[in-house]
């Protein structure tokens, strides 16, 4: 087996190749940041040099989705999850794999020696081995990634529809942000639901803190507007700024039959009349 | 054959779904209530659809199909309780009902057909 060669190096030459790779790679990441620092970045090499000898030892071939190269593989992802978290990007992320290969190949030359065919192919199944785990590493980079950026999204839809009772009665529902068919979803079922728990006749859907009104955003509110009447409220849209309602008008959406507002005050001080209650100043 | 009872409470006609609404009980129904309307000279209808959990385009239709016919009758018609989804799937259809009067529960519901009626005191629910 060809990789016994590899196996011995890494085996005999541990400590000095650890060293060498950690030093590359403290220079290789930008320091300064606090970001890792150098004990745990020792740690992590040391943690890694362990688990290659160990599945370099066992292993046949470069496949590292065989069973050896399990224990190997989940450290790669713990180390890209806390990489990811951190605020590495991909490149440094993959720079912890590759920088081994370097030191790696220093220690093969002087093993091998002249033989010029067997430290080609030495090299060539290490560069494959490495290769392979790096992939991996980014890939778990990614991937992690990609679930923070999932829950951040889904904390947003939840952020972003607050439910708030204004009086007995009167319900208001300030909207920030791009209205998508799935955000208004979300926000119809709220509402909806909230008129139904606290038996209010008049909701407030307040729009100051929409950047822009297209055909779609207005044909969504309309339907929220129509699904509220259906259920036996009233509907107030408030906080219709110059430009939305311009655009409204040039797009030619029919809001005839809807109450709006230029702002919250307006509509509440209508909500209050519609319900019968009266304000002293 | 099942049908939906229709109860007299003065000049009301209160009638209260609480079965799965298939078409042919629909069509019964609102047989049953135009006739009612006439026999007891009721001035108002107001239709409870709280239990009510699906809806199909068909049933969308009756309803405002039903008020309608109310209206022609001389009596005022008010739909209660529709549920959230129920809002939701009608208005996904198309089917916005207007003409048709609603409120939240048989309470306002009540207190809207009064309101109509004696023709005294702020609308608070919408008449479409």
């Amino acid at each position: 087996m060809a990789d016994a060669v590899m196996s011995s190096v890494l085996k005999k030459n541990g400590k000095e190749l650890q060293a060498a790779w950690t030093r590359d790679l403290a220079a290789a990441l930008p320091t300064g940041k606090g970001r890792i620092n150098a004990i745990e970045l020792e740690q992590q090499t040391g943690e890694f040099m362990k688990l290659l000898t160990v599945a370099a030892e066992h292993a046949r071939g470069a496949d590292i989705s065989a069973a050896d190269f399990k224990s190997l593989r989940d450290f790669l992802e713990g180390v890209s999850r806390s990489r990811a978290l951190q605020g590495f990007t991909s490149d440094e992320t993959a720079t912890f794999i590759f920088s081994f290969k370097k030191p790696l190949f220093e220690q093969l030359r002087m093993a091998v020696g002249k033989d010029a065919d067997t430290l080609a192919n030495e090299t060539w199944l290490a560069t494959a081995l490495l290769d392979s785990l790096g992939l991996h590493t980014v890939k778990t980079f990614q991937k992690a990634r990609e679930e923070v950026i999932n829950r951040q999204q889904r904390e947003m839809l939840e952020l972003s529809t607050p439910v708030v009772k204004l009086w007995e009665g009167i319900l208001a529902l300030p909207m920030i942000g791009t209205l998508d068919s799935a955000r208004t979803q979300v926000v119809m079922e709220s509402l909806l639901q909230k008129v139904v728990e606290t038996g209010a006749q008049v909701a407030i859907l307040d729009i100051t803190g929409v950047p822009t009104v297209d055909t779609l955003v207005a044909q969504h509110l309309l339907k929220t507007v129509t699904a509220l009447r259906l259920m036996g409220a009233e509907c107030i849209i408030s906080g219709v700024r110059p430009q939305i309602a311009q655009t409204i008008v040039h797009l030619g959406v029919d809001l005839q039959g809807v109450t709006t507002k230029a702002n919250l005050a307006d509509a509440l001080a209508l909500a209050l009349k519609r319900t019968g209650s009266t304000l002293k100043s | 054959m099942e049908r939906i009872p229709i109860l007299r409470m003065g000049e009301f006609l209160l009638v209260t779904i609480q079965v799965d609404m298939h078409d042919q009980l629909a069509l019964k129904l609102q047989d049953d209530l135009s006739n009612a309307i006439q026999r007891h000279a009721a001035k108002g209808v107001l239709i409870d659809i709280s239990t009510l959990e699906m809806v199909d385009s068909f049933i969308g239709r009756m309803v405002a199909d039903i008020s309608g016919m109310g209206r022609i009758l001389g009596a005022e018609t008010v739909l209660v309780g529709m549920q959230p989804a129920v809002a939701i799937t009608l208005v996904e259809l198309g089917l916005s009902l207007p003409g048709v009067s609603t409120a939240l529960n048989v309470e306002r519901g009540m207190a809207l057909l009064r309101r109509k009626i004696l023709g005294v005191g702020d609308v608070t629910a919408t008449a479409g």
